[in-house]
């Protein structure tokens, strides 16, 4: 049996930054194998072409191709071999990793260490259970996405788009660009999960409307989507449909952006402990999963709105896992667990391992609702706050961050405390 | 006099500014706005609105036709988005190509390139 010491599963954005994270953590890059899905490394961004990636890691804005063109270079650049049309089959809690490769046929390794960056994947048409026919024309927004940017074929002359997340914004602007219609973006919310640059550069740009509080509630056509009735829905009343509120749109294709969830199949099929809220693995600081040794980062983890955060966590488990390998990790001394508080869904990581000596630790997580003028706290049980800072506004589509300093911690390691709380304050303003 | 209305894309906060041109179609008032980024993105957007283009060409390789992604090096002027996309269009290229090479040199405005985001050898 062949053994590796770091296996990272996926070779996208995440895959690709912990492998250069870990070679300049003085891994050999020889150790480490790189197992990619697709015949090639890059992952979405692959298909990403719109710009607005890389302004926090490179100070430029580059489209997704560029931006993973350029850690596919440090990748090569280091030596770390990546085995594309790789597909794993399973993993288990001890590490042991299995693949099926053409070059390699069906492969076992036994790794000192695992990095998960499989990505996540689309909701579909069978996860919001839309009355009507099954004809074909109804794409997930990536779906789509996929087709005209990468194999060149339009999907479609007629488009409705349900969802307002980032990618279906992007795809209205796009398919219109390509000369489609865009009849409309319904969002069955009050508010949009895009970010606002999108709203404005994709819809208005073009004048596409945007239905908030509507979804789309029966499809049409035999053999191909004729059409689609859209409601609006009462807020405070589940969001159900509103009868009489219907309308018709005559179109040939819907597109679906109602969500992504991580691709966790292989991390449930390991035990490892998920987490609700997420849909990804419950991590420490260091983004390792209750299974030690095994590393989760990206996408796969928690769904992020920027790349250049999907990189900087995926360094994070890059450095820990050549730590863990070369024996230089510090000893844990304590765990303390992060909790929420009002207005925050979620936090990553959920728990701190204090070493003697604590570094900084940054927090990302995401507020409940939209919210204007808040304040971010993070403190102890006590109440004793570590940090906090004041927004001007705060929505669930963009994710946020506090760095706790190392000093801070070092109080939580003397004071005993088990907890940690995020919570968010409502600091005047009306909520909207 | 005209009013335009835009949603601020500086911050989440998303401020509906409304901007006031006079008949010179000079800027005559600026309101709603909460930040100076804010102020000045109005600004620009109401006189001058520009955006980065991004599609695909395509590209003949050993392995058959691909889609190379293709962007604007600057912004270019927010109306002629059509007009540069039937340039686009009509532009087909062949490996090797390397990200930065320019497809389309002068593109819609003097200075600006079409430029190639991604290798095919």
């Amino acid at each position: 049996m062949a053994a590796h010491k770091l296996i990272i599963i996926g070779g996208g954005p995440a895959g690709l930054s912990a492998a250069v994270a870990a070679v300049d953590a003085g891994l050999a890059p020889e150790d480490i194998l790189v197992l990619e899905r697709d015949s090639e490394p890059g992952g979405i961004l692959n298909q990403c072409i719109h710009a607005g990636f890389g302004l926090h890691r490179f100070g430029e804005e580059l489209t997704g191709p560029e931006y993973s063109g350029r850690y596919i270079a440090m990748a090569r650049e280091r030596g770390i071999p990546i085995l594309c049309n790789a597909m794993v089959l399973s993993l288990t809690d001890d590490r042991r990793v299995t693949f099926v490769s053409p070059e390699t046929g069906y492969t076992t390794v036994d790794a000192e260490a695992v990095i998960l960056a499989m990505g996540c994947r689309e909701r579909t048409r069978g996860a919001l259970g839309i009355p009507g026919t099954r004809p074909s024309g109804v794409y997930t927004a990536g779906c789509a996405q996929r087709y005209i940017n990468i194999e060149g074929y339009m999907p479609g002359r007629r488009v409705v788009i349900l969802g307002s997340g980032d990618i279906g914004l992007i795809m209205a602007r796009r398919m219109t660009l390509e000369g489609a219609k865009v009849l409309a973006v319904c969002e069955i919310m009050p508010y949009s999960g895009g970010l606002a640059r999108n709203i404005v550069q994709c819809l208005d740009d073009f004048g596409i409307p945007l239905k908030l509080s509507h979804t789309v509630v029966q499809i049409h056509g035999r053999d191909r989507v004729e059409g689609v009735t859209v409601a609006a829905v009462d807020e405070a009343n589940g969001r159900r449909p509103i009868p009489g509120t219907e309308e018709y749109f005559a179109c040939d294709t819907l597109l679906l952006s109602v969500g992504l969830i991580p691709e966790n199949e292989l991390t449930r099929g390991a035990g490892i402990t998920l987490d609700r809220m997420t849909n990804g693995a419950s991590v420490n600081q260091f983004r390792e999963t209750s299974a030690p040794g095994i590393y989760a980062c990206g996408n796969v983890l928690h769904v992020h709105d920027l790349v250049d955060y999907v990189s900087e966590e995926a360094d994070t488990a890059g450095r820990a896992a050549a730590a863990r390998i070369l024996g230089n990790a510090a000893p844990v001394v304590r765990s303390v667990k992060l909790t929420t508080g009002h207005g925050i869904r979620y936090t990553v990581p959920e728990r701190i391992d204090l070493a003697e000596e604590p570094e900084d630790v940054r927090i990302f997580f995401r507020v409940t609702d939209v919210f204007k003028k808040v304040r971010l706290t993070v403190e102890t049980a006590a109440g004793a706050i570590l940090v906090n800072k004041a927004k001007s506004a705060a929505a669930p589509g963009e994710m946020e961050s506090l760095t706790i300093p190392a000093a801070k911690l070092r109080e939580v390691l003397a004071s005993g405390t088990e907890e940690i709380l995020v919570k968010l304050t409502e600091t005047g303003g009306d909520k909207s | 006099m005209t009013t335009k209305e835009l949603t601020c894309v500086v911050c989440p906060a998303g401020c509906r500014i409304t901007v006031t041109l006079n008949d010179a179609s000079a800027i005559e008032s600026i309101e709603g706005y909460t930040c100076l980024r804010g102020k000045t993105y109005a600004a620009n957007e109401v006189t001058h609105p520009v955006r980065t283009l991004t599609s695909t060409v395509p590209v003949m390789t050993a392995e058959g036709k691909k889609m190379l992604p293709v962007r604007t090096n600057a912004g270019i002027p927010r109306e002629s988005l059509f007009e540069a996309m039937k340039i686009v269009r009509a532009t087909a290229v062949k490996a090797p190509v390397h990200t930065g090479d320019i497809l389309v040199a002068d593109f819609i405005e003097p200075g600006t390139n079409l430029i190639a985001c991604k290798d095919f050898e």
